[in-house]
């Protein structure tokens, strides 16, 4: 993979995301032994900043670079139109100064990685930038129906939800198609926004039209404050439209499987049986997350990397 | 003062359905003679051979930021902006700090005007009490002291029983109302316009019904209380062809394009350039074509820049963060000219029309003319020139265009404004 940054999905080659697949793959293996670390990126700074509250995305960045051997920063930090201070390009500007090597960001605002990507020499891997793009996320979502299915050619995924605010759903929307499964989705007339056919999806009117006959079953978290806010009236009315029942999964293929980026909202757009379910691959998908931001990690902070085999030899020594 | 002759140069005035070779006397700030082949020996010559002489190019919809902003304009500035533009009259809107909203106002722009303006500078006062579109201001002593027209450009008025009656009291007291038309509970937070570019973006959109709406009720309000409206900046189809309806049902209605909105589509967002981010946002390729089409039917009656100066450190960050707006002075001319005359959707004289005598008729200001006796504004420009705008030639404090780099033909290389140069070759000499 020969580039600077991840910053969308939409410009990775059909190639490239192999190549972070196929590169996670191993990755995963080393985790799952007692001893969790390889030497990759001993010595180089990765820094984590997140401008928007998250747990599990930047537990996974830190877990994966430690794994890697990195040091790593955490930072947090509200920035909004309501707090004035050091602009964001500044902000950066600083940690360079300090010789950060690479650059986990989360923003609220859609571009602010575009943004920053083009303006500072390190690498910049964006960990989800307002309602555009979470490529990590899709990524470890490929990565484990791939797991699961052999496949992502001709696979059915219904995407289910706040298709409008979601960036999960997006790069979901761009992954999935350019490795050749088809993309439904549905959810409130209010939250599926325009032109998001043109982006290679169809569009279902209900759940069920959605439910059919799909491999791949996604629901996203739904924000409780969009209640109320005219774009459905009631929670209790939206789980009773759209919320994912062991009656509802049934509509979906017998061997389909469940997937939910977390943090999941039960009664609300998952029903605890199904969450619980034997279908549910919720946890997995947790633990590939890891494997794949650390194949992401390694891809782009080691230039001159030496082939991913020969990692795994010198983690053995 | 000394006799000014342009020689040797082809006049296109509109105003008198004039299109062809024609030398220009001016004396004492007036167009003294208009005539093939003038023979004058005693007045300084500028030899207009292989140019143009228009009307000075006056642009109804500039934001100067002075008082409160001086860092992003001023009236010095942009003025100078204007010049270099081939604009000899700028209609400043009224927000800004304070905004225009009271005698004293007007007089500090008209001090600033005398002190630092090197073009006419024709002031507009707010419509409402700090444009918030609850309580008229006073019309008759604004108009009294030099108030063009009235607006509250940027802060839509929302209450459609305050608008009824600013229509009716501007009516009565004889002054022009522009109207930003937005329905901010439809734009919302919207940053872009709402469609496949916004998703693709991850953009909170504006759909155009924000702006279609309010078009549409101020149609029906005008219509009912027989006032008359000016619609700026109009950027949608749909809008385009609720104009249209209006005119032919004897609505009093004129309207307005921006370069922008007939140049550029949403596309232009990509990249999350923030120099693409204007209020009305760029819309889709049809309403682009629609705007073009307005203009060619005269749907859309004028051109105008909505010259609106930021900084280069307000820009430059995060897309929704960025304020809205783009300069556009000093591209009018080589943008009307290259989208419009040369792309064969207006003729000259209609383009030239539209940036001359409608705006004045809009504004009910003697310009736009060349007939002897007028002011002695003047552009020349060289329609055969061709060059990439850069951005080291710009005169505007600020920076935030999209069209540096871009090759534009037709440019102004003379600018006069009451029989004094101000620009020329390229150069602001005022």
């Amino acid at each position: 993979m020969d580039r600077k940054d991840l910053l969308d999905i939409e410009s990775l080659s059909a190639e490239e995301i192999h190549e972070i697949l196929d590169t996670a793959a191993p990755f995963k293996e080393i985790f799952m032994r007692s001893v969790k670390r390889v030497p990759s990126l001993r010595g180089k700074t990765v820094v984590n900043i997140f401008f928007e509250p998250s747990t599990r995305t930047r537990t996974s960045f830190e877990l994966a670079a430690k794994r890697l051997s990195a040091d790593v920063i955490n930072i947090a930090s509200e920035r909004s139109s309501f707090v004035k201070g050091e602009s964001l390009i500044d902000t950066f500007h600083t940690l360079l100064a300090m010789k950060a090597d690479l650059f986990v960001m989360r923003h609220s605002f859609a571009g602010a990685c575009h943004f920053l990507a083009e303006r500072i020499p390190v690498p910049i891997i964006n960990a989800g930038d307002g309602a555009h793009a979470h490529p990590t996320q899709a990524l470890l979502d490929l990565f484990t129906i791939r797991e699961n299915k052999g496949t992502l050619a001709g696979l059915e995924v219904a995407i289910i939800g706040d298709i409008t605010f979601s960036r999960v759903a997006r790069s979901n929307i761009w992954a999935l198609t350019k490795m050749g499964a088809n993309v439904r989705v549905t959810g409130p007339a209010t939250l599926v926004p325009r032109g998001i056919e043109e982006m290679g999806a169809r569009v279902c009117r209900r759940l069920e039209e959605a439910l059919d006959g799909a491999d791949v079953v996604y629901m996203l978290r739904i924000q409780k404050e969009r209640q109320g806010s005219h774009f459905f009236p009631t929670i209790r009315e939206y789980y009773h439209l759209f919320g994912l029942t062991p009656d509802r999964l049934a509509l979906a293929k017998p061997d389909a499987i469940v997937m939910h980026p977390g943090p999941m909202n039960r009664g609300v757009e998952i029903n605890d049986y199904v969450a619980d379910g034997p279908a549910a691959r919720i946890h997995d998908q947790v633990t590939n997350g890891v494997a794949v931001r650390m194949a992401v990690l390694f891809l782009l902070a080691t230039p001159q990397r030496r082939d991913v085999a020969e990692e795994l030899a010198a983690a053995g020594e | 003062m000394k006799r000014l002759l342009i020689c040797g140069g082809t006049v296109v005035d509109p105003s008198q359905g004039l299109e062809g070779p024609r030398d220009i006397l001016i004396e004492d700030g007036k167009i003294l003679a208009l005539a093939p082949n003038l023979d004058v020996s005693d007045a300084e010559t500028w030899d207009a051979k292989g140019l143009h002489a228009l009307p000075g190019l006056i642009d109804m919809h500039v934001h100067f930021r002075e008082p409160g902003q001086e860092h992003k304009e001023t009236y010095a500035s942009g003025t100078r902006s204007a010049a270099l533009g081939g604009v000899t009259s700028v209609v400043p809107m009224a927000n800004t700090n304070p905004i225009v909203e009271k005698q004293a106002d007007l007089k500090y722009a008209s001090y600033l005007a005398q002190d630092q303006a090197i073009v006419n500078v024709f002031p507009v006062a707010a419509a409402t009490v700090g444009q918030k579109g609850e309580e008229l201001t006073e019309y008759a002593d604004l108009k009294e002291n030099g108030a063009i027209a009235l607006s509250d450009d940027g802060r839509p008025i929302m209450n459609g029983a305050v608008m009824r009656r600013v229509l009716e009291y501007s009516a009565m007291v004889g002054l022009p109302l522009l109207l930003h038309e937005e329905d901010t509970n439809l734009s919302a937070h919207g940053s872009m316009h709402e469609g496949y570019w916004s998703t693709y973006l991850g953009l909170p959109g504006i759909p155009p019904a924000a702006e279609e709406v309010m078009i549409a009720r101020d149609l029906i309000l005008a219509d009912e209380t027989r006032g008359s409206i000016h619609i700026q900046h109009v950027s949608t189809s749909r809008a385009v062809d609720l104009i249209r309806i209006g005119k032919s049902r004897g609505i009093r209605v004129t309207a307005e394009a921006t370069p922008h909105h007939f140049t550029l589509t949403d596309e232009a967002v990509r990249g999350y350039r923030t120099s693409a981010k204007m209020n009305p946002p760029l819309r889709t390729a049809r309403d682009r074509e629609a705007v073009i089409e307005g203009l060619r039917d005269g749907t859309l009656d004028l051109i105008a820049t909505d010259h609106a100066p930021h900084t280069r450190h307000e820009k430059e960050q995060e897309f929704d963060l960025a304020p809205f707006g783009i300069i556009g002075l000093e591209t009018l001319f080589p943008l009307t000219y290259t989208q419009l005359v040369l792309a064969g959707h207006l003729s000259l004289s209609e383009a030239i029309r539209k940036l001359t005598i409608e705006p004045a008729r809009v504004l009910g200001l003697e310009k736009g003319s060349l007939r002897p006796g007028a002011d002695a504004d003047l552009t020349l420009v060289d329609l055969s020139l061709r060059r990439v705008y850069t951005e080291a030639e710009i005169q505007s404090k600020s920076r935030n265009t999209p069209f540096i780099g871009t090759e534009l033909q037709g440019w102004p290389v003379g600018t006069i404004v009451g029989g004094k140069v101000v620009m020329r070759e390229r150069s602001v000499v005022g």
